[in-house]
């Protein structure tokens, strides 16, 4: 074992690019928790973006290209779920699992043909000069466009929820549906727009799992990816910059478990390979303890159907 | 627009023929999968649904299949109905399948070759504290640190599928079995086989405890103050409070029920089916047991035809695989499509619908 081996800055990189769909993935399902919807299907989205990005950016050819046919994918099974828990009033919890179950399905027919195939290469954008420095450069400026997003998305979803009107209308949908109702705010067309918005992000997540980060096609590729971005939400406090954190910690611990079964360490595959699942049971643990106090953030109508009985 | 009026009493037909419903609805668009994927949809749907009951070729095979891969299925899906009602959501007993599976096959190894008549019994006992175990460390989690047991289950899974994965490649390789992974096989060695009780047809205990459990959990569930004890933590935790009863007591009473049920299904099925403990032994009852649950509106009786037609779905889904090639994945898509449906026909149980301005 020589520790040594792992460049540290390299690392970084690469942690960043395993974050990356857990970024993506949580902060889309931070908007649908805030409008007061619960949507565990985040997984079945997360593997229909995956599967769907491959296919069209291996008959495309444009890594791109099938980024958005992901988001799109995505998109498309969550207005599904929406159907379901907005107009048919279904429990949110059982219609997301079904979510996830019918998206396992799915993307493993769709993607049968598909296995053992190559993606297109994505190409890494380095920032001009800044790129340039030193370890630094290597760790935060030599990266694909969708990693660059993911950080802008962070900020943009900041800004919207907290200095922005619509993300004002959106949290108080979430808080309590009545008051938003008879304050003449549409709340199901509100939970609509960030269900679908949800779906878009878990997609491209997913897209970016298969194309960039994997890049391949496996039949469950995801391996709970979508539940770990759940737990990111309720880790965050519901807040962006702690969850873009959050995200980050959990790839340092998933690339550092990789890199030493890599280096070839005196620990059992199996047992490093737990490492992920159990961080999480612990950061959520550690989170519920500590004095944020378990759901202090979480939205006050979070999972609870909203019917309007005139 | 529609507006939604509550009705006062859930409808009975209506709750009996939402599953009908679903299982038809599923059928018509399954088929239309099937169309797409280049099979002729009304012979898939015949071999999925009729020829394991009916066709003369199958059904001596398939109709015990249809128990045998009910039975886990019934097993687990009773324990978290419970949860379910009490809104106690454990999606993990995958993980407490597995876990129950590894302690009891390892406990029952760790004496062969000796026989005695004690083992069976107590590898029994040793995988059901094997399932609930695992299903006490979300319910812990949950009572202490107020930790969503929702995510603590599931992450749990892919760890006990990690000690799985540890314990046919590790510590319960067999030492006879040329480095092959997986354990001995438990049908080989008298004392810990969970051998068929009807000759022939591979019927075993799992089987006849999945028909007792159905019993005993309608009576609990109806017969019981228990199971109104459990609704009422489910639709008003507040009044549950008012009425002495201990939140926390109940929430690890469902997850006591489901963690040991879905630990008695693994050690069933490792001593019985599978036989072994290896790396792809687990196949998803856990998950599946979640629709079959619902499936069977959350009522054990309901649990039991659930869980049938579900294994008619497991089985029906293995004939076409072989017989029209059809892709394994084409059963859970069917099977993610049912409990769609299902929960969205719900709205006619729950509220009459009325067109506005049409009083």
């Amino acid at each position: 074992m020589d520790l040594s081996e792992i460049n540290f800055a390299v690392l970084v990189a690469s942690l960043i690019v395993a974050s990356t769909p857990l970024v993506l993935a949580a902060l889309g399902e931070l908007i649908v928790e805030k409008s007061g919807v619960l949507n565990l299907g985040v997984e079945g989205m997360m593997i229909i973006g995956a599967v769907t990005g491959f296919i069209v950016g291996v008959e495309t050819g444009s890594a791109y290209i099938g980024m958005m046919a992901a988001a799109m994918a995505g998109a498309l099974l969550s207005l599904l779920f929406a159907f379901i828990i907005l107009i048919m009033q279904a429990n949110q919890v059982a219609s997301g699992l079904a979510l996830t179950i019918f998206g396992l399905g799915i993307a493993a027919l769709m993607g049968h043909p598909y296995t053992g195939i190559k993606s297109p290469q994505i190409s890494t954008i380095s920032i001009p000069f800044i790129s340039e420095i030193p370890i630094l450069g290597t760790m935060f400026f030599q990266h694909d466009l969708i990693v660059y997003l993911s950080l802008i998305s962070v900020l943009v979803i900041w800004y919207f929820l907290n200095r922005m009107r619509a993300g004002l209308i959106l949290r108080s949908v979430g808080e309590d549906h009545d008051v938003a109702h008879s304050l003449g705010y549409r709340v199901v067309t509100i939970r609509f727009l960030a269900i679908t918005f949800g779906g878009a992000m878990a997609g491209v997540g997913g897209g970016y799992l298969s194309l960039v980060r994997v890049p391949q096609w496996t039949e469950g590729m995801t391996a709970g990816a979508g539940w770990i971005a759940l737990a990111l939400v309720v880790f965050s406090g519901w807040r962006p910059f702690p969850l873009l954190i959050g995200a980050y910690i959990f790839g340092g611990i998933t690339i550092l478990q990789l890199n030493l079964q890599a280096i070839g360490v005196n620990i059992n595959i199996a047992l490093l390979s737990m490492a992920p699942y159990l961080a999480t049971i612990l950061a959520l643990v550690v989170i519920s303890m500590s004095r944020f106090r378990g759901n202090r953030g979480a939205p006050g109508c979070l999972g609870r159907s909203f019917v309007t009985i005139t | 627009m529609f507006k939604l009026i509550p009705r006062e009493n859930v409808s009975p037909v209506l709750s009996l023929l939402g599953p009908l419903f679903s299982v038809g609805l599923t059928m018509i668009v399954g088929g239309i999968l099937f169309y797409f994927l280049g099979v002729d949809p009304f012979a898939a749907i015949k071999m999925i649904f009729w020829d394991p009951l009916m066709s003369e070729t199958f059904s001596t095979y398939s109709i015990p299949q249809i128990f045998i891969k009910g039975a886990p299925l019934i097993l687990i899906a009773l324990g978290l109905s419970v949860g379910f009602k009490a809104n106690v959501w454990n999606i993990g007993a995958e993980g407490q399948y597995i876990m129950g599976a590894i302690f009891g096959a390892s406990f029952a190894l760790s004496f062969y070759p000796l026989e005695s008549i004690v083992i069976f019994p107590a590898m029994i006992l040793i995988g059901v504290i094997g399932g609930f175990l695992w299903s006490m460390i979300p319910a812990f989690l949950k009572v202490k640190f107020q930790v969503n047991e929702i995510l603590v289950s599931l992450m749990l899974v892919y760890v006990a599928e990690q000690i799985l994965a540890l314990a046919s490649l590790g510590f319960l390789r067999n030492p006879d079995g040329a480095g092959f992974p997986g354990s001995r096989n438990l049908n080989q060695y008298t004392s810990a086989s969970n051998a068929e009780i009807i000759a022939g047809t591979g019927i075993h205990l799992g089987v006849l405890l999945s028909l007792l459990m159905v019993i005993f959990f309608y009576v609990l569930l109806f017969r019981h103050s228990l199971g109104f004890k459990i609704k009422l933590l489910g639709n008003s935790p507040k009044a549950s409070g008012f009425s002495g009863d201990n939140p926390n007591k109940l929430i690890f009473l469902c997850l006591t029920l489901s963690g040991s049920l879905a630990g008695l299904a693994g050690i069933m099925e490792v001593a019985g089916p599978a036989g072994q403990i290896n790396i792809d032994f687990n196949v998803g009852y856990g998950f599946t047991a979640i629709i079959v649950a619902f499936l069977g509106r959350l009522n054990p009786i309901g649990i039991f035809f659930a869980g049938i037609v579900m294994a008619l779905t497991y089985v029906g889904g293995e004939l076409t695989q072989f017989m029209l090639n059809l892709p394994a994945a084409a059963i859970q898509v069917f099977q993610g499509m049912l409990l769609f449906f299902l929960l969205s026909f719900d709205l006619f149980v729950h509220y009459k619908i009325k067109l506005k301005g049409n009083k």
